[in-house]
This record gives C-alpha cells, structure tokens and sequence, in this order.
C-alpha cells in the first residue's frame, strides 16, 4: 500500500444562489515514499484545491469534498479538526507558493520553527532553537543564528522559501506537499529551491506532492506526473513516457506551446485555441473538446472514461497518435 | 533612413532613497541602472533580460521618459529624444508604444475598448471623422485577432489573453516605430502564452515594428527575440544574437541563467549541468564593488573583478560581453570554483556608513 492514496477526490463548492462549481473531480494519485508525484495544469485546473483538500485546510462551509485520501492507511478526510491538527506539520509538511503570505510578519523566523517543534515534538524552546538553527543551515540559509532573530520582511524571497521549508520538514514528515514552491522566485533561486528539494528527497525518503504550471520544472523533478483539466487528470504517466509520447491532445498542445531553450532557431510555436473559459462541463461531454484539435462528434456528447493503456492513463476519446506533429496553426 | 533606430547611450537612472518627514534628507540611492549602452536596430527585435530587481523594467521605462533617466540619453532615429520638451515631446511619443506586463491593470476598467483605443488616436489628430476611424478600429481589431463586437466591451468581460490583445491594439493604433513590451505574457497562461507570442511576431511582419522586448523568461525572449541583452544589477553583462547566446553564453551570469531555466524535456533535464549560483542578488542600493556579479561568480579571480569594473566589449563579431577574464573562461583556462553565499540585507539598502539621522515617522515627530 502507498503512503499517501488518493482515491475519486471530489471538491464542489456551493455558494448560496448559484451553481455548484466543481473544482476537483475525482481525481487519484498515489505516492510512495521517496517518490515525487507532480500535478501540472494551468490556473483554474484545481491543483491548489487538491492539495488544500488533502491537508484538511479548505473552510467547511460551502464545501463538499467527496472520496478518500488514505495517508498510512487512515483516512484523512475523516478525522476530526483536533486530531488533523496532531497530524499537519508533524506527519504531513506543506510548502506555499508565497512565502511572505504565509509567514507571520511580527514573529521572528525562530519561533515559527520552534513554534512546530514544540508543538509536536513537546521540546523545551532552548533545545528546539539548536534544533531550528540545525535546520536552517541544512535548507542554506546563512549565517542561521541571526537569521532566526529576524522577521520576514527582513529576509529574501529566495531565503524566506528557504525558511519555510524549514519549518515544513521540522519533524520530518512522511509527505511534503509543495504548491507552486518556485514560481514566485527568480530562475537561478528557483534551481537553488529545487535541488535542495531533490536532495531532501533523496536523503530523508520523503514523499513529494510538487504542484506546479511549470512543465520544465516537472521534467527535471517529478517521477510520476499528472495532468490536470479542469479538475480531472487527463493523462497520467511516468515522467519519460509522458514527454516522449504525450497522448492527449491537451498535454501534447501545452508541450507545443512553450518556447524551449533548446529550440532550432525560427521555429514556430504552435499556441493551443481559445481559453479555459470556452470549456463545457465534464458531464457534458470532454471539457477541452471546445479547444481541443482532435474534437470528434462524440467529444462533446459523452464524457471520456479513464483508460488505462500499458502504464498510461489516459481520458480521450481521440488521443494523439504518437510521433504527429503539433496541430495546424490557429488563426489568431 | 539610418539602420539604427535607437542608440541609448551611457543610460543611469538612480532613485534616491530619503528618510525624514520635514527635510526628505537623502540617505542614498538604488542604482536600478548604471550606465546601458545599446542599439536596437530598425524591424529587429531586441530582447532584454534577466532576473527581477535587475533595472530591465526601469531601463525601459526611461528609455520612454517615464522615468526621467539620472544621466545618458536615447537617440531616436536620429533625434535626441532625452532633450525633447512640451509638445515635441508629446509629439514624438506616439512613435514609441508600450504594452504592459498586467493587461487588467494596465487598462482603465470604466472605458470601453471603442474609448482606450480612439483616446490615442485623438490625442495625437489621427481621429479624422467618424467613418474612417471606425475603420481603423475595426482594422485594429482585425489585427490583433478580437472580433469588432468586442468595441462596446469592457476591460473585465475579456480573458488575460483578450485583455492583453487590446493592450497591443492599442499600442498598434498610433503606427508606432517602436514597441516596448514590458513582459508581455508573463502574466498569462502558457497554453495562451504561445499565442500572443505567435501575434506579436506576425504584426511585426505586417507592420514592420521594432521591438523591445522585457522580460525575465529566457526561453520566451530566446525565442521571439534577434538580439538579447542580459542584465545583472544595473548594467548589461552580455549582448549577442539570440543563437550566439544560447549556443555560447560567454559571461559567468549568462551560463549560470540558461543552467538554470527547466527544458520541459527528462531526457535533456537529466543529462544537464547545473550551475548553481550561491546566494542572492545583491541590494541595487549597495552593489558590490568592481564586477557587480563577483560575489555569486564561481569563475572569480583574485584580481581585478573586485576592484575595477568590466566594461561591455566586443569579444566576437555582435557578441559583447563585460567580464575580464571571458577569454581564458571559454578556453577553460579558469575553472569554477566553489562560492560561499554572502547575507544579502534586505533592509531597503542603506550603506550603513550613512548615518540615520532625522525622525522616521510622523509620530516618532511628535513624540
């Protein structure tokens, strides 16, 4: 059994007066520890919400969440407020998109280390601060002794993701969940953030959850990847095979869309049409059919199943054949 | 007509910082750009990157007088037009556009698209009578890929991508020379990212536009651009055709950054070699002395790079480069050695040799 199982993880929100909205679709993942599990989509896909709904941090008004998420065998989506919170922070570590957010601005970085250590570990606050000055220089961060007197503003971007690492692996947890951990940081801070994140992988056998738009990032990092559209995977595969032979038209559209590093030069990019706001619901048919290059009639009538194809799988009615080049170019 | 169509030369724009609520006394000065050279040819596309606090976006926005530069000034098609005044000036500005980075707040949401894009046209008396500007608009729509229903909108009825196709229609509307688009899809989605990409590159072709281009994705600007600077603190560090550059980074900074940018390809990403660049940009308020990279360089010598600053010079035909030892690096004369990351104060800055003096606030005034 995988440490971390995810199971048809539906999220609908309902507010008064309008249409549920369903943000997260039956979605599931497993992953195992030591592994990295990437889920890659475009704003609005429901990735957040995933990873808010596995955490237990989603308010409880107005939110239906559905399916299990078995972490170690017990389902996380049962248990109560008091008992989650035993659980967050100690077995379970969760890394923010903006570390300025989610820091607490008039608490120095010390006692937001020691704040989890204490809390879980029941260590006295002197022993917590060697602790936490331990585990500043493990995650880079300089100088940790004067950096654990400092406030927030006082740090860099680059040091405050640093900071909040840190504190999410406090008590080593089974599984970190990281949401967007780079995108607010510059690309040379970014490849600092990921490579630490990789060793820590390595060294501690933590599982990884990594939430990310970035497809670049996805490739270098993750083993199994999950493409999320409008709240269901539409293709899930292992990480080479996914980018060798993309098979649904979405994945292959988003990986002809991106400018490459390593592109010959004057090579066109080939965008995919229209936005997510063209979509239809899922119950009406493929929610990309509106935008999707391969659409059949049946696209838009019946809902795709998942398939699972040698180790792929896949929610198409028409997926890509492999080795076809990117689709006509769209008339903008 | 002259090949080149902007020349800016030794451009400096310091912001000063100030403390003290009576006499605004002057602590210091962010350095957010210290002497750019460049030129930006006719219908080429230039490319100015790198990573943010690093004076692209203020080295374009001077270049536009939006800032008023320190010192240097811009030559444009044989003008100078750091010099102009008044109604020159004004006059001058419709031949240089800009398209913004945040299209829903770079475009006032109580306008209808009709009114952002004849405001322009007004002010500049290119709105000769009803028919032939509901023309043009039509034609600008047209071009930028909005159907004409799309004049009696809103800003906040459009998606990003929408928005962004009406801030570039309505840097289209005057015929400008020179656009300068100040990360121009960073805020989209990348499946829209690709499209407004292949747009700006069509109506370039259309209409024969210059291009200045910034932005802190490397790959993006590799890609739509024919000539690339790269700047680091201030000042750029290379300059080469956008092949040269990615095929031979000459400057440490330079390699460091195209080591840095994930290729969403596993094959390509395991084989890489990363440079990883110790610590963080330093503050542009207190650079570092000499090469302003020579605290994160993992080349750095014992001579020179802390003491003397390295001037952009030409190494290879159209490939200029501002490091002293870019020569015996890609020869591997220098190996790269290991570098201990620096504290960098976030503090906005001041040199701690300039004393405080004066309250720092209204109430510590009163007190």
């Amino acid at each position: 059994m995988a440490l971390l199982e995810v199971r048809d993880l539906t999220v609908v929100f309902q507010r008064r007066g309008e249409e549920p909205f369903r943000a997260v679709d039956g979605v599931s993942f497993d992953v195992e520890p030591g592994q990295t599990v990437g889920l890659v989509g475009e704003s609005g896909c429901g990735k957040s919400v995933t990873s808010l709904a596995i955490m237990g941090l989603l308010p409880k008004r107005g939110t239906k969440i559905s399916g299990t998420v078995s972490y170690d065998g017990v389902d996380l989506l049962k248990l109560s407020d008091k008992e989650m919170r035993d659980r967050r922070g100690r077995d379970l570590g969760m890394v923010f998109q903006d570390p300025l957010s989610s820091l607490n601005p008039v608490v120095p970085i010390g006692l937001q280390v020691t704040e989890v250590l204490e809390r879980h570990r029941g260590m006295p606050r002197k022993e917590a601060m060697t602790e936490a000055k331990d585990l500043l220089d493990k995650v880079g961060i300089p100088d940790p002794n004067r950096r654990l007197k400092e406030y927030p503003h006082q740090l860099s971007g680059g040091m405050r993701q640093r900071a909040l690492i840190a504190i999410a692996l406090a008590c080593r947890p089974k599984l970190l969940i990281a949401d967007e951990p780079t995108t607010a940081l510059d690309v040379t801070i970014q490849a600092q953030i990921l490579s630490l994140m990789k060793e820590l992988v390595q060294d501690l056998g933590t599982a990884l959850v990594m939430i990310t738009h970035d497809l670049g990032v996805v490739a270098g990092l993750c083993d199994e990847v999950n493409v999320l559209y409008a709240g269901k995977v539409v293709e899930k595969a292992m990480r080479h095979k996914l980018f060798a032979e993309p098979r649904h038209p979405y994945t292959h559209g988003l990986l002809a869309s991106i400018p490459r590093l390593d592109a010959a030069p004057g090579e066109k990019l080939t965008p995919i049409k229209g936005s997510v706001a063209d979509n239809i619901p899922w119950a009406q048919g493929c929610a990309f059919a509106p935008r999707c290059p391969n659409a059949l009639d049946v696209c838009r009538t019946e809902t795709p199943a998942e398939e699972d194809q040698l180790g792929r799988l896949l929610r198409c009615h028409n997926p890509v054949v492999p080795g076809t080049p990117a689709a006509e170019e769209v008339p903008v | 007509m002259s090949e080149t169509l902007v020349s800016v030369q030794d451009m400096k724009v310091h912001f000063p910082i100030k403390r003290g609520v009576f006499f605004d006394k002057t602590v210091g000065h962010v350095y957010a750009v210290d002497g750019v050279d460049l030129e930006i040819k006719r219908g080429e596309t230039y490319g100015l990157v790198g990573e943010s606090g690093c004076g692209k976006s203020t080295l374009g926005r001077a270049m536009l007088r939006l800032n008023e530069p320190t010192a240097g000034k811009m030559v444009f098609d044989g003008q100078d037009f750091s010099a102009l005044k008044g109604e020159d000036l004004r006059k001058m500005r419709r031949r240089i556009q800009m398209v913004f980075q945040d299209p829903l707040s770079s475009l006032d949401p109580r306008q209808s698209v009709e009114s952002i894009l004849v405001e322009g046209l007004r002010a500049h008396d290119l709105d000769k009578g009803k028919e032939s500007t509901s023309k043009r608009l039509r034609e600008l729509l047209a071009a930028v890929g909005l159907p004409s229903t799309a004049l009696r909108k809103y800003p906040h009825e459009f998606s990003g991508g929408q928005r962004q196709r009406i801030g570039i229609a309505r840097a289209l509307a005057l015929e400008p020379d020179l656009i300068v688009a100040d990360e121009p899809v960073s805020a989209l989605d990348v499946s829209v990212q690709a499209q407004v990409v292949n747009l700006l590159e069509e109506l370039q072709e259309q209409f024969g536009l210059t291009y200045l281009v910034i932005a802190h994705d490397l790959a993006v600007v590799k890609h739509i651009s024919d000539r690339v600077g790269v700047m680091y603190l201030g000042g750029l560090v290379e300059e080469a055709t956008s092949e040269d550059l990615y095929a031979e980074p000459l400057h440490p900074y330079t390699r460091a950054l195209l080591s840095a940018i994930p290729v969403p390809d596993p094959v390509v990403e395991d084989r890489r070699e990363r440079i990883l660049l110790a610590g963080d940009l330093p503050s542009p308020a207190n650079p570092p002395s000499g090469c302003r990279f020579h605290t994160r360089c993992p080349w750095r010598q014992a001579s020179r790079c802390d003491t003397e600053r390295p001037a952009l010079r030409e190494l290879k035909p159209g490939h200029k480069v501002a490091c002293h030892y870019a020569e015996q690096i890609m020869s591997g004369e220098i190996q790269p050695h290991e570098v201990k990351p620096i504290l960098i104060e976030e503090d906005d800055g001041i040199s701690p040799d300039v004393p405080l003096v004066g309250p720092a606030s209204v109430t510590e005034a009163l007190s």
